[in-house]
C-alpha cells in the first residue's frame, strides 16, 4: 500500500520533535519494525539538524520533507532545502582509533547517517539540496 | 531529558533520563561544564533511564570525556542500553571511554 507525507516548514529546531514524530509514524505504517524505526529517527534527527544549523548562515528558511515507500516497498525521505549547497557525503569521516585527547568533535551526525541507512544520495537540483535516506524493511 | 547530578563517595554522580538529542544537549553541557567548573574530576555518568542519544549528545559525552582529562580526573559511564550502546559502538566510543556494567563497579572505576 502507498503512503506519501509531505511537509513544508521553516529550517528551525522547534519544528525538529513535530516532524520526527510524523515521519516515523509513516515508516510504521509502511512496515519499518521498532529497530530500523529507530535508527531512521536518529539519521533523520542528525540530516534535520544539519540543514536548521547550518543551511541558512545567518538568516531563516524553509525545510520540505518527502517521505513515501517505492515499488519495493523501501523507505524513502527526502530532505530539501533551499539554503547553500552542501553534499553532506563528501563530509570527511571521524577517525574511530584516535584516543580521547585527538579525537575530533564533530563529524559524527554525517557519519551515523550512512552506518544506519541502507543507501543516502544527495544531489543539487533547482538551487535546491536534495538529501535521501533510504531504508528496506527487509534488512533487519 | 531530566539529569539529577549528586555527590556519591568522592565521584559526581549525573543521571541521565530520556532522549539526549539537538535539543536538550546543551542543557546536560551546561550543568557537567559547572560541576567541572567546580572542580570536580571524577564523574559517573550513569545512562540506565537513557532512551535515545543523537550526535548532539555524543559530542557533550566527548567534550566532558576531554575536559575531565585534561584535569586529570575520569569520566565513567555506566548502565547503557542496548539502542544507546550500539550508537557508541558505530561512533567508536566503546574503545576510547572507560564503560562499567553498572554504578557499583562504575565508582570502584573512580
Amino acid at each position: 500500500m502507498p503512503f506519501k507525507l509531505r511537509i513544508k516548514c521553516s529550517a528551525s529546531m522547534e519544528n525538529l520533535a513535530d516532524v520526527v514524530s510524523k515521519v516515523l509514524l509513516t515508516a510504521e505504517n509502511c512496515g519499518l519494525n521498532n529497530k530500523r524505526t529507530g535508527e531512521l529517527e536518529l539519521a533523520f534527527e542528525e540530516a534535520l539538524v544539519n540543514v536548521f544549523n547550518y543551511a541558512y548562515p545567518g538568516t531563516t528558511g524553509n525545510i520540505e520533507i518527502i517521505a513515501h515507500n517505492d515499488k519495493k516497498n523501501r523507505f524513502i525521505v527526502q530532505i530539501i532545502d533551499d539554503g547553500k549547497p552542501f553534499d553532506p557525503l563528501t563530509a570527511p569521516e571521524p577517525d574511530l582509533d584516535k584516543d580521547i585527547a585527538d579525537r575530533q568533535i564533530g563529524g559524527l551526525g554525517i557519519f551515523l547517517i550512512k552506518k544506519l541507512m541502507d543507501d543516502v544520495k544527495y544531489r543539487r537540483e533547482k538551487n535546491r539540496n536534495i538529501l535521501e535516506l533510504i531504508v528496506n524493511p527487509e534488512n533487519t | 531529558m531530566e539529569v539529577t547530578i549528586k555527590q556519591e563517595n568522592n565521584a559526581t554522580v549525573a543521571s541521565v533520563d530520556g532522549r539526549l538529542d539537538a535539543v536538550s544537549a546543551p542543557e546536560l553541557e551546561r550543568q557537567l561544564s559547572a560541576a567541572i567548573d567546580a572542580g570536580q574530576k571524577s564523574m559517573i555518568l550513569d545512562l540506565g533511564g537513557l532512551e535515545y542519544i543523537s550526535s548532539a549528545g555524543l559530542r557533550v559525552i566527548l567534550t566532558t570525556a576531554k575536559r575531565v582529562k585534561t584535569a586529570q580526573g575520569k569520566l565513567v559511564l555506566c548502565n547503557i542500553r542496548d539502542t544507546v550502546m550500539q550508537i557508541f559502538e558505530i561512533s567508536g566510543f566503546c574503545s576510547i571511554l572507560n564503560i562499567a556494567e553498572n554504578r557499583e563497579s562504575a565508582l570502584k572505576q573512580i
